[in-house]
């Protein structure tokens, strides 16, 4: 492509350019000291740094963290026991990046970032929280979240079908969209009726290879309690086993549907083990009362020392990447909690907010333990088990899909082997909105989303590999996106001045402006390389397979 | 190359890592172990043997010598939806026009007594490198469920999703067990199977990698390998480049163990990119003439990549042949079809021969199910075929299979076995046999549980044996 007066770096204006450049470096070198004041205050963008600065400061503030409130007191003390010092505070850029991330599974675009950034009020961060938890994306973002745990899948291993996969995870989002209290999206799970087409909750028990009652029992426990029920003793297995005997399920005249219903007149098999709950009180059941209500009434008891204690530390594994008890779906005796009096607070907490989950998050996110930027400042691995630092992890899959999307304007090609109407979604749909497992792209699949078999956490597999590097670094498909994604190519058109383009684009993609360093390593590239679009797309190109892009940090 | 791979030791240093993720101190328990991914055969029980679980004999706790492995490869040619047995591999031409419709005329092969179907001329030259099994049986008839039931040897429906044989090898021959290639153990020609995950439970540490592009077409464009319109040298700029722009890394200093994992990904990464390890998908290299050999389509072409790929140590290539789920059309695409399978195939089996690979590498060739013997004529169908879980014919050779032999036998009409049923995991454990894979092996499981290589007793696995006579 000839170079274009419009476009980024046109060798129209290298040479005056290349004198300026020379003559700018050695004025900053000089004016380092002062710089680093005047950049902490000049209209927030404190990310742009003199040459030589330390890089550090582009994600840590420069004093020691103070605890904010009751969660970060926990913290501090655990860690002042430990010898531990915590990680400096976050900066605003780290932030607005992380938080946005971590709420919506969703990349702040460029104008989103600039404007948090600008912004002078001294609570803009609990502002930004509030927003977030309404935006629309974030009722998006946990339902997918709760259909990896909830097996929301069409097909394979166990048949959902496409028609009620979609019932379901309609169900999950308008649950999370409405802030539905968690125990009461736990008990609809357990007690629904009907058929899988039209009420979405009664395919909590159909998302199971098995429908025998120790299998619905083990689901439960895992889902609810947390627990690996295969490492029950049998009779407490058997005892809670009893409240699922009587589920039954009919098809119907339709194809692929199903009832699910509590059907008092099923007969019990011989022998059966009397209903117990997990914690071996006995329970009464009576022929005329649904017994999974029996048990979902036991389990949401603000009196179960469970419940809340489950659920509070899976809000707080889904912000900080790591639970208090870890895996969190791995409670038992010998696992005990890395900080007891953190998770009995929060249980707490939840409880006394009646188990309201936004609530939840948003103590979380205000604490100064949220905000600590990632560079620990405390040896491993008692630094990420205690939460010293913000462990940064690589983006889920369909996060980072999307994000590339987000920052190209382009979109994806999405499939299910199911040729069913249910199973067709818009090339523009977002990954972290596909309602179905079985509605997939080989991106999905190359970065380790969860096949939704097992409900476990772990099913989710965000380690790198090599073929995930070969794909961002060289596939056809990002260049794609790189070279011809719209919203890229009008980013590069419509600005003449260097300076703005390199701008625009690590705000787009890091969410910060560029440091006064990158800017001149930008430059020095522009000169050298062979025209300034191959520079811009190679700027983008770098920064999308940078490790700040790759990871929450 | 290490693509799924990140713990390998070559890339990751077991005890930092386990460290900075909070589980060093103690001894690390199993399933820590096996949720990072780094319990291979040296930590597996290995106990008892094919021949035991034939007995029924009590899975033995204490390790086991398995067999010394004749087979160091597998390829895998996966017929997908399904190709049918009467025309391919088990003629019938006795049943009559509603059986064998328009392939009538199977052709004698070079060994006397098997006969094939007649749009396979040049297999049936080479008949006495491989065998024919044609009693095939699992009585599924869904894709999903039996392509399952095919690959992984196990019923679909139960709590797991299990493995399929790639991964499995994978687990076994790859980088746990010391295979230190720079080219993935497992790879796909050229997509993924897509409904179910090819690694089951064994997560995507064992899943394949899937070339992506079309080795039939001029330039064989391997997603991430080979970048179409980016010089050499604007790739070495580039990663220059993204040297420079490390103001991150240089904040963390501390050498956190995700950023050092992805900073080795892309060394191996570039290794494929710039080194020579990516040089094996150039087609080019190969001699006109052995190309045209193979077929110039992509078939053809993938069973020649599948041969590169062999020679450079490669365990387990899979090659997706799509197109066999002839519903309708049947015959018209079988006339298309067959010859390119026909040439493609043979082609290979003689050049693995010429090599002197055929005997450490298995060729392994099938769908998830045969076809309905009797051609539905009637409308919508008008002279196609349905599914067929009862009867159906893989074709094996090489790595250890004798030649020249048929297993098994159909019903005059195809339709039903009515000697010696082979189930697919019968299949599949003389596979891992000639490998040197034990049946008994464990297999590190997410929730920790005992699960095997192969169906054990218990989960009512089929009596082996009935292939002693062709391995």
């Amino acid at each position: 492509m000839p170079p274009h007066p419009g476009h980024f770096f046109s060798s129209a204006f290298r040479l005056a350019r290349a004198s300026r450049f020379l003559l700018r470096a050695a004025k900053e070198i000089s004016r380092a000291g002062v710089l680093a004041i005047l950049a902490q205050s000049a209209a927030g963008l404190a990310a742009e740094k003199p040459a030589g600065a330390a890089p550090a400061l582009v994600f840590e503030l420069a004093p020691a963290p103070r605890p904010q409130g009751r969660i970060d007191e926990l913290v501090f003390a655990r860690l002042q026991q430990l010898g531990l010092e915590p990680a400096h505070g976050c900066t605003d850029a780290v932030f607005v990046r992380r938080v946005f991330l971590d709420v919506i599974g969703t990349l702040p675009t460029a104008a989103e970032a600039r404007q948090f950034l600008q912004d002078q009020a001294p609570d803009k961060r609990a502002a930004l929280i509030d927003q977030l938890l309404a935006r629309p994306e974030f009722a998006d973002y946990w339902a997918m979240k709760w259909s990896d745990l909830l097996r929301v899948k069409a097909e394979f291993p166990v048949n959902l079908w496409p028609n009620a996969a979609q019932a379901y995870h309609r169900w999950i989002v308008a649950a999370v969209r409405d802030n539905k209290p968690y125990d009461r999206f736990a008990r609809e799970l357990l007690t629904s009726n009907g058929s899988n087409f039209r009420v979405g909750p009664v395919n909590f028990y159909r998302a199971l290879p098995s429908h025998e009652p120790a299998a619905l029992a083990r689901a439960v426990a895992l889902t609810f309690l947390g627990e690996r029920a295969e490492k029950w003793p049998q009779p407490r297995l058997d005892g809670m086993a009893a409240f699922f005997a009587q589920i039954t399920y009919k098809p119907t005249g339709e194809w692929k549907e199903e009832i699910v219903f509590f059907d008092p007149d099923k007969a019990l098999p011989a022998g059966a083990a009397p209903a117990q709950f997990p914690d071996g009180g006995a329970a009464r059941l009576t022929p005329d009362r649904d017994s999974r209500e029996v048990l979902a009434d036991w389990l949401i008891s603000p009196a179960n020392p469970w419940f809340a204690r489950v659920m509070a530390n899976r809000v707080w594994s889904w912000l900080l990447g790591r639970g208090i008890v870890h895996e969190p779906d791995d409670f038992r005796a010998d696992n005990p909690p890395a900080n007891p009096a953190l998770l009995d607070h929060l249980a707490a907490e939840f409880i006394r907010a009646r188990f309201d989950v936004k609530q939840l998050m948003r103590a979380i996110l205000n604490s100064q333990t949220y905000q600590l930027a990632s560079i620990a400042r405390s040896p491993q691995p008692a630094a990420e088990a205690n939460f010293a630092f913000y462990a940064p992890r690589r983006l889920d899959a369909e996060v980072l899909i999307d994000a590339l999307n987000q920052i190209t304007g382009t979109t994806e090609k999405y499939s299910s082997a199911i040729p069913e109407p249910f199973t067709f979604v818009p090339d523009d749909a977002r990954s972290i909105a596909l309602p179905d497992g079985s509605i997939t792209s080989s991106f999905l699949e190359n970065f380790g989303r969860p096949a939704r078999d097992t409900g476990l956490e772990s099913e989710r597999n965000n380690r790198i590999t090599a073929a995930q590097r070969l794909h961002l670094l060289n596939s056809t498909h990002i260049q794609r996106k790189l070279e011809q994604g719209p919203k890229l190519q009008a980013l590069l058109r419509n600005r003449t001045a260097p300076r703005e383009v390199i701008d625009s684009l690590y705000l787009t993609i890091l969410s910060r402006p560029p440091t006064a360093d990158e800017r001149r390593i930008v430059n020095a590239r522009a000169l050298a390389g062979p025209d300034g679009r191959t520079t811009a797309i190679d700027l983008a190109w770098a920064l999308i397979n940078s490790a700040e892009f790759l990871h929450r940090h | 190359m290490n693509l799924h791979h990140s713990a390998d030791p070559r890339l990751w240093n077991f005890s930092a890592e386990l460290r900075t993720l909070g589980l060093g101190g103690g001894p690390m328990t199993r399933r820590e172990a096996i949720r990072l991914g780094l319990l291979g055969t040296a930590g597996l029980a290995l106990s008892g043997s094919l021949a035991s679980r034939a007995l029924g004999a009590p899975v033995a706790s204490a390790p086991a010598t398995p067999r010394a492995p004749k087979a160091r490869s597998v390829i895998q040619i996966w017929l997908w939806g399904g190709p049918c047995h009467l025309d391919t591999f088990d003629p019938k031409p006795g049943a009559g026009y509603d059986y064998y419709g328009a392939l009538k005329d199977p052709i004698a092969t070079n060994v006397a007594g098997i006969q094939i179907g007649e749009l396979l001329p040049l297999l049936a030259k080479q008949a006495d490198k491989y065998s024919l099994i044609r009693s095939m049986s699992h009585g599924i008839n869904a894709h999903e469920t039996a392509s399952y039931t095919v690959q992984t040897g196990r019923p679909s429906g139960t709590r797991d999703v299990f493995p399929g044989t790639g991964a499995v090898v994978s687990l076994f021959k790859g980088y746990d067990a010391g295979y230190k290639g720079l080219l993935p153990p497992y790879i796909v020609l050229t997509e993924l199977q897509g409904r179910f995950s090819e690694a089951g439970f064994l997560g995507g540490r064992y899943k394949p990698f899937a070339t992506g592009g079309d080795p039939g077409q001029n330039r064989f464009v391997v997603e991430g390998v080979v970048a179409q319109g980016i010089t050499d040298e604007r790739q070495r700029a580039r990663r220059e480049f993204l040297h420079q722009l490390n103001t991150f890394e240089r904040a963390m200093q501390s050498g956190d163990p995700r950023l050092a994992a992805l900073a080795q990904c892309e060394t191996d990464a570039y290794e494929m990119i710039l080194g020579d390890a990516g040089k094996v998908f150039d087609l080019s290299q190969e001699k006109d003439a052995v190309r045209d050999n193979y077929g110039r389509n992509t078939f053809g072409q993938s069973c020649l990549m599948a041969r590169r790929l062999v020679e450079r140590g490669v365990p387990y290539i899979t090659i997706n042949y799509k197109g066999w789920d002839t519903h309708k059309q049947h015959f018209p695409i079988m006339r298309q079809k067959l010859p390119q399978l026909d040439r493609g195939l043979a082609a290979l089996l003689v050049d693995l021969s010429e090599r002197g690979l055929l005997d450490s590498t298995v060729v392994w060739a099938g769908g998830e199910f045969g076809r309905t013997p009797k051609v539905l004529w009637e409308s919508p169908w008008n002279g196609g075929r349905g599914h067929w879980g009862k009867a159906f014919s893989t074709f094996v050779a090489g790595g250890g299979f004798k030649g020249g032999h048929v297993v098994g036998k159909t019903d005059a009409h195809g339709e039903e076995v009515v000697d010696r049923p082979v189930h697919p995991s019968e299949l599949i454990g003389h596979i891992y046999e000639l490998l040197g894979i034990d049946g008994d092996a464990k297999l590190p499981h997410p929730e920790g549980r005992d699960v095997r290589a192969l169906p054990t007793l218990a989960e009512g696995a089929k009596r082996a044996g009935a292939l002693a006579d062709i391995t």
